[in-house]
């Protein structure tokens, strides 16, 4: 967790850039010029409403998905064009926890299969009964009881059947993980419980994570780094703890007010998030895409893209109401 | 795998056999039993039909024993000709049955191969195959049908091409949709994420979860297809008379519905019990190869 000792970024986007085409001449810009750094063991956390794009961008990162433009700097490698057989062997490095428990496990596979295919994919190890045990040995990893091993997902709970996702992600000891909201879909108590057990893994084996959210209060204590995204764009990045004291952006400052407090009046009424449309990332007109549900918008703001500037050391901001002091 | 001494690791490697584990379950489904018995009585008798009554008395005709009703002699009845309904129908069921059970499969096989390619590739090849469809779908199956058999006259292999064409198109259709629902699941995309090839997720998780619809599907297709014989039969394009066939049994029945109607009800009942049969199994198996409804 300390950047200094890690001079190169294991994972690095410029200008990542994702559309899907919706009809011709058509583009959603679901994810829209990301620049981003990881260290080798640190966390950035990722956050934004639903439809934001950060599922995208974990896809895209991992070449899940092919990106529209940018570039992706993996280990010091450009992987931006690689074909799907170069990137076979990569899959051991870089994995993703999906966002679903349920629709992301093969409904007709046993636990040990879904956990053991990764392993049987790249011939980890010489024989079946091997790839088996070594399969046994991630579930009691991730807390997954043995005689679970032949039993089907529908038998689990979501909180187990993330952990059979977690072990699958693991099973090719990875040093980079996108988490897709490893959490959101899970009951209060066990979310708790999966993040406890993906921070105790990420120490364990210096693993990288990126994990995307829409939870700012889930992040806060897992990232080291923050960005925070809107519509395909990131609008501010800044050390964790940085975020929380001096959210200088006012969509952070909105999300910030809107992470319930014990006390209810200690709300900031004047960023409710529920006001204003969301523009929609498909016909793009220039200026900040927050300018619609901005309570500080001024002229131009609707006529400028507002510059992705560092306000304080490490602390960089899309807003000109920061940017033009 | 030796077991270690609390024996954890026998449970692991215990994995049944997959064939084991299915029979396990379908024997569970009373329906899918009785359709299995039923459908072995049914093969059993049409296969052991030469023993049973030989070929002879199914075509030979006796015409001082015209439209008999059932009786010790011929426990069926004789149809218009005279000839013995009960040999007609053991030996009509084995031309009846392998045609729609090879037309059944050989659409099947064709249809569900092209709907998986058209459904998982997409694109261009997805389109090619889908235009060429439209064209084929364009004509109307029993025009299409009576076209081909025409062309090429009524015989067993000629049937047989003529009623897979006719049918293979609900396959391409049917399968194609379920592969675009599946293939965009998530975990065929933690699949590739793990670097699985086209192949593993098309033989692994594309086809299991596919299965069960195609083979209740196709179950349902076998006794239409029985009917649609039938049909061709009626329009003088089935086989070649005077061999015997149920759907021809029943065409020839028509004429005399009110005279002999245990004519018409004899091939009627051998086709229901025969298609109910096969549905069951169909149904049974389709449980059986889904692990939610193991217990
Ligand atoms: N395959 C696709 N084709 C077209 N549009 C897509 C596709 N996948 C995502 N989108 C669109 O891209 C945008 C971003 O979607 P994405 O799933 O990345 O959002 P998200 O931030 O992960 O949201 P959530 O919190 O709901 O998971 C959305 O507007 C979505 O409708
Ligand atoms: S650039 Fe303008 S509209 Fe956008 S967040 Fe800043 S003040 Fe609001
Ligand atoms: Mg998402």
């Amino acid at each position: 967790m300390n950047t200094a000792t890690h001079s190169k970024p294991l994972l690095e986007t410029k200008g990542l850039k994702k559309y899907f085409k919706i009809r011709k001449n058509v583009n959603l810009h679901a994810v829209d010029g990301i620049d981003l750094e990881l260290y080798p063991g640190e966390t950035l956390g990722v956050v934004g409403e639903s439809g934001c794009g950060k599922s995208t961008l974990g896809r895209t990162i991992i070449k899940l998905l092919e990106p529209t433009g940018g570039s992706i700097l993996f280990n010091g490698k450009d992987i931006t064009n690689y074909s799907v057989n170069q990137m076979r062997p990569l899959r051991r490095e870089m994995q993703i926890i999906f966002q679903d428990p349920y629709s992301s496990i093969d409904p007709r596979k046993s636990v040990i299969e879904i956990i053991s295919e990764y392993s049987f994919i790249h011939k980890m190890y010489s024989s079946k009964a091997q790839t088996f045990s070594k399969a046994v040995e991630m579930m009691e990893l991730v807390g997954l009881a043995k005689r679970y091993a032949n039993s089907y997902p529908h038998e689990l709970d979501g909180g187990r059947r993330q952990r059979i996702g977690i072990a699958r992600a693991l099973s090719l000891n990875p040093k980079f993980i996108v988490c897709d909201e490893p959490v959101s879909a899970l009951d209060v108590s066990v979310q708790a419980q999966n993040l406890n057990l993906l921070m105790d893994l990420q120490d364990n084996f210096s693993l990288a994570y990126i994990f995307i959210t829409h939870d700012l209060s889930v992040v806060k204590h897992i990232s080291d780094i923050i960005m925070v995204m809107y519509l395909g764009k990131c609008v501010e990045t800044a050390p964790s703890d940085e975020l929380f004291i001096n959210p200088l952006h006012p969509y952070t400052q909105a999300l910030l007010a809107a992470i319930p407090k014990p006390d209810i009046t200690m709300r900031n009424k004047e960023f409710q998030l529920i006001e204003g449309e969301v523009t929609s990332p498909i016909n793009m007109k220039p200026g900040c895409r927050f300018a619609s549900r901005c309570p500080h918008v001024m002229d131009i703001c609707s006529q400028e893209d507002p510059e992705f500037l560092e306000a304080a050391p490490g602390h960089r901001v899309a807003c000109f109401l920061v940017n033009d002091k | 795998m030796k077991n270690n001494e609390n024996g954890s690791d026998a449970i692991l490697y215990k994995k049944e056999n997959q064939f084991k584990e299915i029979w396990r379950r379908f024997r569970k489904s009373k329906g899918a039993v009785i359709g299995l018995i039923l459908f072995i009585v049914i093969a059993g008798g049409l296969l052991a039909a030469d023993l049973i009554v030989p070929y002879e008395k199914a075509v030979s005709q006796n015409f001082g024993a015209r439209l008999a009703p059932p009786s010790m002699e011929y426990p069926f009845g004789t149809d218009g000709y005279g000839r013995d309904a009960f040999a007609r129908l053991l030996h009509g069921g084995r031309t009846s049955l392998s045609i729609a059970l090879l037309a059944t499969f050989s659409s099947a096989i064709i249809g569900s191969s092209l709907g998986a390619i058209a459904g998982f590739f997409g694109g261009k090849v997805d389109n090619l195959i889908m235009r060429s469809l439209d064209i084929f779908m364009s004509v109307p199956d029993i025009l299409f049908t009576m076209a081909v058999v025409y062309a090429l006259g009524p015989s067993f292999t000629n049937l047989l091409i003529a009623l897979t064409l006719a049918y293979f198109t609900n396959y391409v259709r049917l399968v194609r949709s379920q592969v675009l629902n599946l293939a965009e699941q998530d975990y065929v995309e933690a699949a590739r994420a793990g670097g699985a090839k086209n192949a593993r997720i098309i033989i692994s998780h594309i086809i299991p979860n596919a299965i069960g619809v195609i083979i209740v599907n196709t179950t349902l297709n076998v006794a239409k297809i029985i009917l649609y014989e039938s049909t061709l039969s009626f329009l003088g394009l089935g086989m070649p008379p005077p061999h015997p066939e149920w759907g021809l049994m029943l065409a020839e029945a028509r004429e005399f519905m009110r005279t002999a109607p245990w004519l018409m009800f004899f091939p009627s009942a051998a086709i229901v019990f025969t298609a109910a049969s096969i549905n069951l199994i169909g149904d049974g198996m389709r449980d059986a190869l889904d692990p939610h409804l193991k217990s």
